[in-house]
């Protein structure tokens, strides 16, 4: 191992100068919310890591969070963390297949044990034994139960492996659940987002490999310093909001003067993500920046918290189906009891004895 | 459960539950009193149309008279302020009214974020005079039964929560939109059964009160 080429020569190979990783980790650092004067010991950090091993399994996924991972930059400088650690197994990006693939995951385990780190992405079927998704005749279920045992981390990547994902979506045919419902006992970073933004998948490892340890995570398993704001927060169009200048379709004045997709069916005000400042290409962009709402991609559930287009405040369930038996109900019950209650005064009235003038002297 | 279940949650399925109580409640009880009747009045009429009366005050007692703004002029303005603050958030803050839109398919132009931002405000320090003037007056505070705290408290939360969401305060805004829309279920599903019930009765009462005055001759 001491005869590999330093991090920094290997990037020089590839044509990623000093200056360029420099600038990479100072946007890290920035990221992470850290002082400037940290990104050198970022560098530092990641330039004498020790190269762990990964273990990167895909489940019930799409890709695109492997291609939000490769495919960003051109050179990618998030590619610089293949840099940094030794990726022994991954479905897509791998040259072994068959059995000699399976047999890189096993032998990498067996050598790394307790030190690999495991990234996920992709949810887990559980319905009928997890037949629906199986790699060399291994249910998902079953490898991930095998490689997580002897993992020193594990970092779910993507919605789907975090919370579950579009597999997880209603009417869910194939009981798809996140990782976490497998391993309940570990404390698992998510990395949520339909993909996640690719500086943060990375960021998370250097944060692990800078730092030696996991970042502080939030509630439902986000690393708080990605994750820690809204969209709706960070989003250019906030002022909008606040004046009250909404978009009401996708082509008119509204849209093209850049107003705020909030009636449009924008969920950033619920999102927490950093797309927004992170933005998408090289900073190019993001989903609201080209003029369509935030999907709330990074959030448990996206997918079945009413519609995409649907203002947030809009219920996602069908309200007027409960109300109208309610009316019914109200409107029959009501009368019932009105009616009762007349019976009752008719009653009353025939019951009643008047007393006249006269009863009242026999009585003195 | 995390705060995106019971965000979603309280959107739906809580949202639903809670209007079906207002709706049953109001309906119930609505009918119950128009069911009652009237007992036959059989005197000689001294006007020849009443209802006019009727109508008539429904407008002369919404608009303040001169007599009670000599008494104690802030709580007074309080009572108002709050109720047309209330009516604005409600009816005039454009998630509000997309929401609405969403249930019914009615909608209108909201006001302007930071305007409904200033009357929540105005809103707020209102209930807190009318709690502090119900509190601090021995005569008030004696006559004020489990019934009247409820009804302030149910109305008061819900724009709290809501100033707090707007604002992103003190927590995570999910969690104050989740405590935000649970507030407001709460008021839903009280308002049928406490003297809340007013914001449905008030228009038929003062009718009811005018016309009957206006037939009997009185001048109200
Ligand atoms: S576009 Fe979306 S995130 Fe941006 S201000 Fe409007 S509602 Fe908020």
């Amino acid at each position: 191992m001491d005869d590999e080429p330093t991090l920094t020569q290997r990037l020089r190979q590839q044509g990623i100068s000093r200056r360029s990783f420099l600038k990479y980790c100072a946007g890290l650092a920035s990221m992470m919310a850290l002082p400037p004067a940290l990104a050198p010991k970022i560098a530092e950090a990641l330039e004498r890591a020790r190269r762990p091993a990964v273990i990167w399994l895909s489940f019930q996924e799409c890709t695109a969070c492997t291609e939000s991972l490769t495919r960003s930059f051109s050179p990618t400088i998030e590619n610089l963390i293949f840099n940094v650690i030794s990726l022994d197994y991954h479905h897509t990006l791998q040259a072994a297949s068959g059995t000699h693939a399976e047999e890189a995951r096993r032998q990498s385990m067996a050598q790394n044990k307790g030190r690999y780190i495991l990234v996920v992405d992709g949810s887990i079927p559980v319905r009928d034994g997890g037949v629906y998704s199986t790699i060399a005749g291994i249910s998902n279920l079953d490898m991930l139960r095998e490689t997580a045992a002897d993992a020193a981390a594990i970092v779910s990547v993507g919605t789907c492996a975090s919370y579950g994902g579009l597999p997880h979506a209603r009417p869910n045919p194939t009981g798809a659940v996140p990782v976490s419902e497998i391993l309940p006992e570990r404390t698992i970073v998510h990395v949520p987002g339909c993909p996640p933004i690719p500086v943060v998948i990375s960021g998370v490892i250097a944060h692990v490999l800078t730092f030696g340890k996991l970042p502080e995570l939030d509630d439902i398993g986000r690393p708080k310093m990605f994750y820690g704001q809204t969209i709706h927060d960070r989003c250019y169009r906030r002022p909008f909001y606040d004046r009250n200048l909404f978009a009401e379709s996708f082509d008119d004045e509204g849209a093209r003067q850049g107003w705020c997709l909030y009636k449009l069916g924008c969920k950033g005000p619920t999102t927490r993500n950093a797309c927004a400042t992170e933005k998408w290409n090289q900073g190019t962009s993001f989903p609201i920046q080209s003029g369509h709402p935030c999907l709330g991609c990074s959030e448990p559930d996206f997918w079945d918290a009413g519609s995409f287009y649907q203002a947030l405040t809009a219920p996602p369930v069908d309200v007027s189906k409960w109300v109208a038996p309610a009316v019914a109900t109200g409107v029959v019950a009501g009368a019932a009891i009105g009616l009762a209650n007349r019976l009752r005064r008719a009653k009353a009235a025939r019951a009643r004895q008047p007393l006249t003038a006269d009863d009242v002297k026999t009585e003195d | 459960m995390n705060t995106m279940e019971m965000l979603a949650w309280v959107r739906g399925p809580g949202l639903a539950l809670s209007l079906s109580v207002l709706v049953i409640g109001v309906s119930v009880r609505l009918l119950e009193m128009f069911l009652l009747g009237r007992r036959p009045d059989l005197s000689e009429p001294r006007v020849a149309h009443s209802g006019w009366y009727g109508l008539r005050t429904m407008v002369t007692r919404s608009v303040p008279p001169s007599s009670c703004a000599r008494y104690r002029l802030p709580a007074f303005l309080a009572g108002y302020a709050f109720h047309i603050g209330l009516f604005l958030i409600v009816f005039f803050f454009v998630p509000h009214i997309l929401l609405i839109e969403a249930i019914t398919g009615f909608s209108w132009t909201g006001l302007n974020a930071w305007l409904i931002d200033g009357v929540t405000l105005i809103t707020l320090m209102a209930l807190l005079l009318v709690f502090w003037y119900r509190i601090s007056d021995p005569v008030r505070r004696f006559l004020s039964n489990f019934n009247d705290w409820y009804a302030l408290l149910v109305t008061f939360l819900p724009v709290l929560s809501g100033y707090l969401a707007y604002h992103r305060l003190l927590l995570d805004y999910n969690t104050l939109l989740v405590i935000h829309i649970l507030s407001v279920e709460l008021l839903l599903v009280s308002l049928p059964f406490t003297k809340l019930m007013h914001a449905f009765t008030l228009w038929f009462s003062r009718w009811y009160n005018g016309q009957m005055a206006g037939r009997k001759g009185v001048k109200a």
